[in-house]
């Protein structure tokens, strides 16, 4: 038990991430934030005033016990804090680095109102690494096997969700990824640095070892249809969790000359391919030594995207975005350590056109002020071209990091699964059911590019009703 | 991991591939093609699947060495594995009844050409073929081709086998003469594609080139593919590899074709200079694989 008073737990002070100096880390791929030790982790948790009403609890789209894992931390018993944890969350070590944390339980912490939240993120990481390190995963009891088959297609952290759920189950279940490597943007789109790969492949073993069967190079819609999963494969219900992969270009000039890439491709051949071991790893990638690099756009991909770059050993990181730090989506630390490694925020501006050396290279681009106008749909203001402000800038590399869109590859096959206007699959937001029997969809596919806590809330979702329409046959 | 049952050279640096992949051959259409990583540190290059017998479960790759990936997938025997091969990829070559179509190959490109000309022949078209090679070593496929086509025309840069030339010249003399050519399929170097979309266009013959982007995913995620085709952006991977010629950006697909020839020349020669480590990669994967 906490046996500080509410005055001696608020003196504490909100403990700090061990993290590597700006000056080495921006010039090698190991991970940024260190961790934190069991005795920081201890004085971090005594800084949890218990409420009896959890803000932070609600604030958390699984609805993870903070409380009572933060207690069993005070307590000193880390394993208990890690499985009640994975009662609620199946990749904590993974939400614990790259949730936004401020958006959702540490903004719900009261703490936060007169003094800084709690940790919870940095608590997080810490039971899920320590149940790692001492090699004490409590993999949950599986139920007697229903001979119910289901497939998952797409291998995120929604399809991981849905696997780990059903498979506790009793359920057959096998994941089909269209990638050589399981995980999803974990793997392919989220660096190193900030999330090694590593720490996925944990968890993909943990699900293996309960049972799931996963089979890479199968692109769904090309390799096998949905309908052919059912009809000559014998399973019984589909999830279908194909994420947002598809990138969005700006159609502005010059956009297809060499050292222009999307996000995507920018960080695949990084991650996934590990172009920063050219050549002892086949793929290259431009060679960014002593260049001129710029990101456009400003989310979590955008910082990832610039970060990389530097680690690449670009001279200058430039991120161009068209609003301005404070509208900025992505997580508050990742900007914090694009900053203290350099990168430059060029706010409110745009690129017009990207440049042309003369023989298809990328020279440089032609790029515009913006001002903030009225608000928009998404009720943040609307940058407004200020006219007459172009000015150049000179660049060797350009990425784009401006959003994704649904991959068609899934809907495009399956002529009865119902699609919104976007081309995301549309499903009944209660059960994650699509139009079509047996079909289930979430994460990224259904509300576009999100959280990868989000498309594990509606991978949770969803395999309560999996499990529902398993056990009953009703849809 | 993918099992290699047969691999036997059919010209020099040219290697025919057969690998088990069932759930690829079920589905696989001509014009469709896979990616193949060879080993756990390799690349993702697209093969074009050359045939497919969906009953013994196995896809037809031709493999001609240039870089080197293809160099290193040459040296693989029969019993060997590679790791990855996804597909099939890419929308499948539009077959109908177009009454003449002339086939035209160059290089290894007769062999990706080949599953479509077969595919025209069924459907009832007169299929011309006209196989371009530098010299009598490099053609590749003739009885086969020969086989299947109503006519075959054999052109070697050097005059070694058949007409001394290019594969636009007796293209050119076919629809000189006032033979009614109804589509053109030209796959090979880009300079050839772009040549005979020069030579079809006065006459408004319909002309489709299978474009050689570079790739990664080949599910529409990186855009890397990208090419120009119509003043619009396509990716090769999932709107192609088939576009039609008149209204492709050669100079885009060239130019972008280049962006990563240091690197691949330094990847080459590190390998020429010692392909065992690649070897040995590739080798104890499969080693592994039948343990
Ligand atoms: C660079 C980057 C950084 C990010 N950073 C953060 C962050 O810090 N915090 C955060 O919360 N979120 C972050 N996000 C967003 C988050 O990663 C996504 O919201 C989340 O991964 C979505 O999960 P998903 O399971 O829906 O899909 P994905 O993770 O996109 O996985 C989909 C998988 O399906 C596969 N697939 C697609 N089509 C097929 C098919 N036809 N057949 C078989 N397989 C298929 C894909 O290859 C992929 O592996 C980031 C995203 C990116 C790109
Ligand atoms: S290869 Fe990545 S989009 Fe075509």
């Amino acid at each position: 038990m906490n046996s500080l008073s509410p005055k001696e737990r608020v003196k504490i002070p909100r403990q700090k991430m061990p993290e590597q100096e700006p000056e080495s880390r921006r010039k090698n791929f190991e991970e940024v934030n260190l961790g934190l030790e069991l005795e920081l982790a201890k004085r971090e948790a005594h800084r949890c005033l218990e409420c009896a009403n959890t803000k932070c609890v609600e604030t958390c789209p699984v609805g993870v016990k903070v409380k009572d894992f933060v207690q069993l931390i005070v307590a000193g018993d880390i394993l208990a804090a890690a499985a009640k944890m994975r009662e609620d969350n199946v990749l904590p070590a993974i939400t614990g680095r790259v949730c936004p944390q401020e958006d959702q339980c540490e903004g719900g912490c009261i703490l936060g109102k007169k003094f800084k939240p709690l940790a919870i993120g940095y608590l997080e990481r810490f039971v899920a690494d320590y149940e790692a390190a001492v090699g004490k995963v409590g993999l949950p009891q599986k139920a007697p096997a229903t001979g119910k088959k289901v497939a998952i297609v797409g291998s995120g952290p929604a399809g991981l969700t849905v696997a780990g759920d059903l498979i506790q189950r009793g359920h057959e279940v096998t994941v089909f990824e269209a990638l050589h490597e399981i995980g999803g943007v974990l793997v392919y789109g989220i660096p190193q640095f900030r999330l090694p790969k590593e720490i996925v492949r944990r968890e993909v073993d943990n699900l293996r070892a309960l049972g799931v069967r996963f089979e890479t190079n199968v692109v769904v819609g090309k390799t096998v249809t949905i309908d052919e999963l059912f009809q000559e494969e014998g399973f019984h219900a589909v999830f279908v969790a194909t994420g947002a992969g598809l990138p969005q270009f700006m159609t502005i000039p010059g956009e297809h000359l060499n050292g222009v890439y999307s996000a995507n491709e920018f960080l695949t051949r990084v991650n996934l391919m590990r172009a920063y071991r050219f050549p002892e790893y086949d793929s290259p990638l431009y060679d960014c030594r002593g260049k001129n690099v710029a990101v456009i756009g400003g989310g979590n991909t955008a910082m990832d995207a610039i970060r990389t770059s530097l680690r690449l050993g670009a001279a200058n990181g430039y991120l161009i975005y068209r609003r301005t730090e404070a509208e900025m989506p992505a997580r508050i630390e990742e900007v914090k350590h694009a900053k203290e490694e350099g990168v430059q925020l060029m706010m409110l501006a745009a690129p017009v056109e990207f440049l042309d050396n003369g023989s298809g290279w990328l020279k440089g681009a032609r790029c515009i002020r913006m001002q903030l106008g009225e608000p928009d749909d998404s009720g943040r203001r609307r940058p407004v071209p200020l006219p007459g402000s172009e000015f150049e800038i000179a660049l060797d590399v350009a990425v784009i990091a401006v959003g994704t869109t649904a991959n068609p590859l899934v809907q495009s096959t399956t002529p009865d699964l119902k699609t919104t206007r976007k081309g995301y699959i549309a499903v009944d937001e209660e059960t994650m059911k699509t139009s079509k029997q047996g079909v289930f969809a979430g994460g990224d596919i259904v509300t576009g590019g999100a959280t990868v806590i989000l498309a594990m809330g509606a991978g949770r979702k969803a395999a309560g009703s999996i499990q529902q329409y398993l056990t009953t046959g009703v849809w | 991991m993918f099992s290699i049952i047969e691999a036997q050279f059919v010209a020099p640096d040219v290697k025919k591939f057969r690998i088990v992949a069932p759930r690829i051959a079920r589905k696989r259409k001509a014009g469709h093609f896979v990616l193949v990583r060879v080993h756990p540190k390799g690349e993702r290059v697209p093969l074009t699947i050359a045939d497919s017998d969906p009953a013994a479960g196995t896809i037809t790759l031709f493999v001609q060495g240039i870089g080197k990936t293809t160099r290193l997938m040459n040296l693989l025997e029969t019993g060997d594995y590679v790791s990855d091969v996804v597909g099939p990829l890419g929308k499948a070559s539009e077959i109908a009844f177009y009454g003449t179509v002339v086939v035209i190959g160059g290089g290894v490109g007769t062999a990706i050409a080949f599953p479509t000309s077969v595919a025209m022949k069924q459907a009832g078209n007169h299929v011309i073929s006209i196989i371009g090679a530098r010299n009598r070593d490099l053609v590749i496929l003739e009885s086969e081709i020969s086989a299947i086509s109503d006519e075959v025309i054999l052109t070697t840069d050097d005059g070694s086998y058949g007409r001394k030339g290019l594969v636009i010249d007796p293209l050119k003399e076919l629809i000189e003469a006032g033979r009614k050519v109804d589509l053109v399929l030209a796959i090979g170097p880009i300079p050839m594609m772009r040549a005979v979309a020069e030579v079809t266009r006065p006459y408004g013959i319909k002309t489709i080139v299978s474009l050689n982007s570079i790739m990664i995913d080949g599910t529409g995620m990186c855009g890397g593919c990208r090419v120009v085709v119509a003043d619009k952006t396509q990716f090769a991977c999932v709107d192609g590899p088939e576009f039609d010629a008149h209204l492709v950006n050669f100079d885009v697909l060239r130019q972008r074709n280049s962006l990563y020839r240091e690197a691949e020349r330094l990847s080459l020669d590190k390998f020429q200079q010692d392909p065992s480590a690649d070897l040995a990669c590739a080798k104890e994967m499969c080693r592994l694989q039948n343990l």
